[in-house]
């Protein structure tokens, strides 16, 4: 649809009735899902993606239609708009989905890694937006690092040792049911980094799984890469942070909460928080220092 | 355990407790207390296993290996990895092979030297475990249970892991299981431990005992490591996030202990270092004085490691504020969001990992994007198999020919200054002069070379020997005071003689050969046979 076409269509738009829907609008609105198909492309590259995008905006008509086009090929729309374009993801049972064989061969069948690559995934997002703030803040761009991923689990992963150890607890699990393990306990367990002859990075370790994570997120469009430091630095992008707090975030509390696990948040972040007693942390309220019980 | 005070437990329990292995129909497990200990005793034991392993291995490696003492190489291996140990990485990997490399060696010479590298890296690679996808070991151990059922539970340990370092290279470090392998059972507290060390140290010295003192030094040494790797992971968790630590006590007061630390530690070693200075210089025999001069640079390698220490502490205080302002001077919650780790990764690690799994995938699913099935034309596909692969440029692009500028002579003087004045001192070497005459021989060509001149000559109060002999020269310009005054209108001092030795240089040759080999066989540093060239150059020059 040319723009020429486009005001003189937009004046009956209120009283026109849906039937009027031409083959070149649906062409129009499935173009529209096209281009929010490539993840990686932006409307402000794109003249005719951000005229898409505001027509999408300013017409309801056509704005059902291309939602009904998305939805027809199992994808989700989760925004709309000259930040993130059309931001789409796949339904679970879509073509589009990801699947985890596909993903990583190994991860298919050993629910060790299986579950380390996924942990992967969620590490990355809860680096890169901290606070619950940071999620719901739409302007907020986090940065984060492979290494700083990975030393960040092994943090949380080494509280939940020393916290055991305190308890006397004996973390190590019974031979015959391995998947009785704790956790933290595969992720502790696995290696860093390692050498290979080629000086890659060894797929098996922590950070490897976490590389494969980041760099796989930069091809769905979901961060950039900014650096090498540290493993690779990245920044988000507008769509990761739709898809962590829209879709990906309450799913996995949604699975959470049948596993009978309810976590309880005041909207405050969690943090890491300090194990000694939170009473005396109120001093610092408004110091500035991001305390929190 | 308290008394009983449950009507049910009556007297007769009391009695039977005993003899219960054998009254009670199930015997009960033994105290937790024990068996606890038990576990660790084990657990100590599973470390060890590794070392015994290799001995038992060895002699599946294709070749004649029993010779080699692989336990010993691999002790060798962990003592390395924990000395090369500093704040930021680890040890380099080639590194450790090649300063394993002489101990592989002197178990067996007469091998060559690839076999011995062969060894060196199979016992590293073993060490760190390369073969299993942990990189780790795994040691099965049993328990008995709160009810007192027998538990076979798994023990995962590693005795060198890999760690990433700076620009994505991968280094080596000893974990706490093999530090404590090493050292012996550390279950104790490290800071009194280290005290315990130093006051041994310190008494050791005192009655002479130094073989002894180095050990307690180098133990040391491994402590103060630990040490160092304690309070790094602490400043490390800072730096991620401020929130993981309590800035308000924990962590100043752990600063402020730390520095006392390294202030006490520092005084204390210098005085160690004092104390043992003089055990070198005065000690008389040769292996004390050996022994002493190691336990010197051990020493000395521990103040190092403590100022590390220190420099970073003092960097603790400004990197946590400069976190505090990028983390909390962001804009205040707009809406009340999903704390991902708090109401998501928290639960998650603690649950089993079957039941973890269903959490991880579900984020998984949902998080990591779509792809976008390629559909593939069989024309395109006839096409793009077809088509010739693209020249590769092997030369890449031309380089742009540098524009070079010339830099200004800046030189006190010239070449031709240079010239003048060396022909000047080009002096017979059977007739030495003063140096007032040339300098005044110097004034009457060019007002600058006496300057160049007195230099010259004073170098050549200290003639380069040592250098002369190495490069088999034949002549050598030397200056001598014999304590006459020297008159001139710009210079003072000595009047040195100033005159040209005549070099053996074949004889030297000769002895050069022989004194290398002599060197190789003994040690013998080759400064006393240059001692004894200079001497020969002295008794030349005497008949002037």
């Amino acid at each position: 649809m040319s723009e020429a076409e486009y005001p003189a269509e937009r004046e009956p738009e209120q009283h026109r009735p849906s039937a009027a829907v031409t083959p070149a609008d649906t062409a129009d609105a499935a173009r529209l899902v096209a281009f929010g198909l490539q993840p990686k492309l932006l409307p402000a590259r794109d003249a005719e993606y951000a005229e898409l995008i505001r027509r999408h905006r300013e017409d309801p008509a056509f704005a059902r239609l291309a939602d009904a086009v998305a939805a027809g090929l199992g994808l989700v729309v989760l925004e709309v708009s000259p930040r993130a374009g059309m931001a789409v993801a796949a339904a679970e049972d879509s073509v589009f989905a990801v699947r985890m064989g596909d993903y990583s061969r190994r991860a298919a069948s050993d629910s060790t890694d299986r579950f380390l690559h996924g942990l992967a995934h969620l590490a990355v997002a809860a680096m890169a937006f901290p606070r619950p703030a940071d999620l719901a803040d739409d302007g907020y761009i986090g940065r984060i690092t492979v290494n700083g991923v990975d030393a960040f689990v092994r943090q949380a992963c080494r509280r939940l040792e020393e916290r055991a150890e305190e308890t006397g607890e004996n973390t190590d699990p019974a031979t015959d049911a391995p998947g009785l393990e704790a956790a933290w306990r595969v992720y502790a367990r696995r290696s860093a980094t390692g050498a290979t002859k080629d000086a890659r990075r060894l797929a098996g370790s922590t950070t490897g799984i976490v590389g494969k994570a980041v760099g796989f997120l930069v091809d769905s469009g979901f961060l950039q890469r900014t650096g090498d430091e540290s493993g690779g630095t990245y920044r988000t992008t507008a769509r990761y942070q739709l898809q962590v707090r829209d879709l990906a975030g309450s799913a996995a509390m949604a699975e959470l909460l049948e596993l009978g696990v309810v976590p309880v948040g005041d909207g405050s972040a969690t943090l890491l928080p300090p194990d000694d007693d939170a009473a005396d942390l109120d001093l610092v309220a408004d110091a500035g220092l991001p305390f929190h019980s | 355990m308290g008394p009983p005070n449950l009507s049910v437990v009556t007297a007769s329990t009391a009695e039977s407790v005993p003899h219960q292995m054998t009254t009670v129909p199930r015997p009960v497990a033994p105290g937790p207390a024990a068996d606890e200990g038990l576990a660790r005793r084990l657990k100590a034991l599973a470390c060890t296993a590794p070392l015994h392993d290799l001995d038992v291995r060895k002699a599946n490696l294709a070749g004649e290996y029993s010779t080699y003492a692989m336990a010993e190489v691999a002790l060798a291996a962990i003592d390395l990895v924990t000395l090369t140990m500093d704040f930021d990485t680890g040890a380099d990997h080639e590194q450790i092979v090649a300063r394993l490399q002489p101990r592989v060696a002197a178990q067996t010479p007469g091998r060559p030297a690839v076999e011995h590298e062969r060894v060196a890296r199979w016992v590293l690679e073993n060490l760190i475990n390369v073969g299993s996808v942990d990189r780790g070991f795994r040691a099965v151990y049993g328990t008995f249970g709160t009810d007192g059922a027998y538990v076979r539970r798994d023990y995962d340990f590693k005795l060198i892991e890999e760690v990433p370092g700076p620009g994505g290279s991968v280094y080596l470090r000893t974990t706490d299981e093999a530090v404590n392998v090493l050292v012996g059972a550390l279950d104790t507290d490290v800071t009194s431990a280290q005290i315990a060390a130093e006051v041994k140290l310190e008494v050791l010295i005192n009655r002479g005992r130094l073989a002894d003192a180095q050990l307690a030094a180098e133990q040391a040494r491994y402590r103060t490591v630990q040490y160092a790797e304690t309070l790094r992971r602490a400043l490390e968790a800072t730096r991620r996030d401020v929130r993981a630590v309590d800035w308000l006590r924990t962590v100043p007061d752990m600063i402020n202990e730390a520095l006392d630390h390294v202030a006490d530690r520092y005084r204390h070693e210098n005085a160690i270092l004092t104390n043992i200075r003089k055990a070198r210089d005065e000690a008389t025999e040769p292996d004390h004085k050996r022994r002493a001069a190691e336990l010197v640079d051990i020493v000395k390698d521990c103040i190092r490691r403590h100022t590390q220490l220190q420099s970073r502490l003092l960097e603790a205080g400004p990197l946590f504020r400069a976190e505090q302002d990028r983390q909390a001077f962001a804009t205040p919650p707009a809406r009340a969001g999903l704390d991902l780790y708090g109401q998501l990764i928290a639960p998650v690690l603690p649950l089993p990992v079957e039941r973890a799994v269903r959490v991880t995938d579900a984020f998984f699913a949902r998080g990591t994007g779509q792809r976008t099935p390629a559909a593939v034309r069989v024309g395109d596909l006839v096409d793009a198999l077809l088509t010739p692969p693209v020249e590769r440029e092997h030369l890449g692009a031309e380089m742009p020919e540098p524009d070079l500028v010339a830099t200004p002579e800046d030189s006190r003087f010239s070449d031709e200054q240079l010239e003048a004045a060396l022909e000047l001192l080009d002096l017979p070497h059977d007739a030495p002069r003063r140096l007032s005459g040339l300098l005044a021989e110097a004034r009457r060509r060019d007002s600058e070379l006496p300057y160049l001149v007195a230099l010259l000559a004073v170098h050549a109060a200290s003639p380069p020997v040592g250098t002369a002999y190495r490069q088999g020269e034949r002549r050598l310009l030397f200056a001598v005071d014999d304590g006459t005054p020297l008159d001139d209108p710009e210079f003072g001092g000595a009047d040195l003689i100033v005159g040209a030795a005549l070099l053996d240089a074949a004889g030297m040759a000769a002895e050069r050969t022989a004194g290398e080999g002599a060197a190789h066989r003994a040690g013998t540093p080759r400064a006393a046979s240059a001692q004894r060239t200079a001497t020969t150059a002295k008794q030349e020059e005497d008949p002037r």
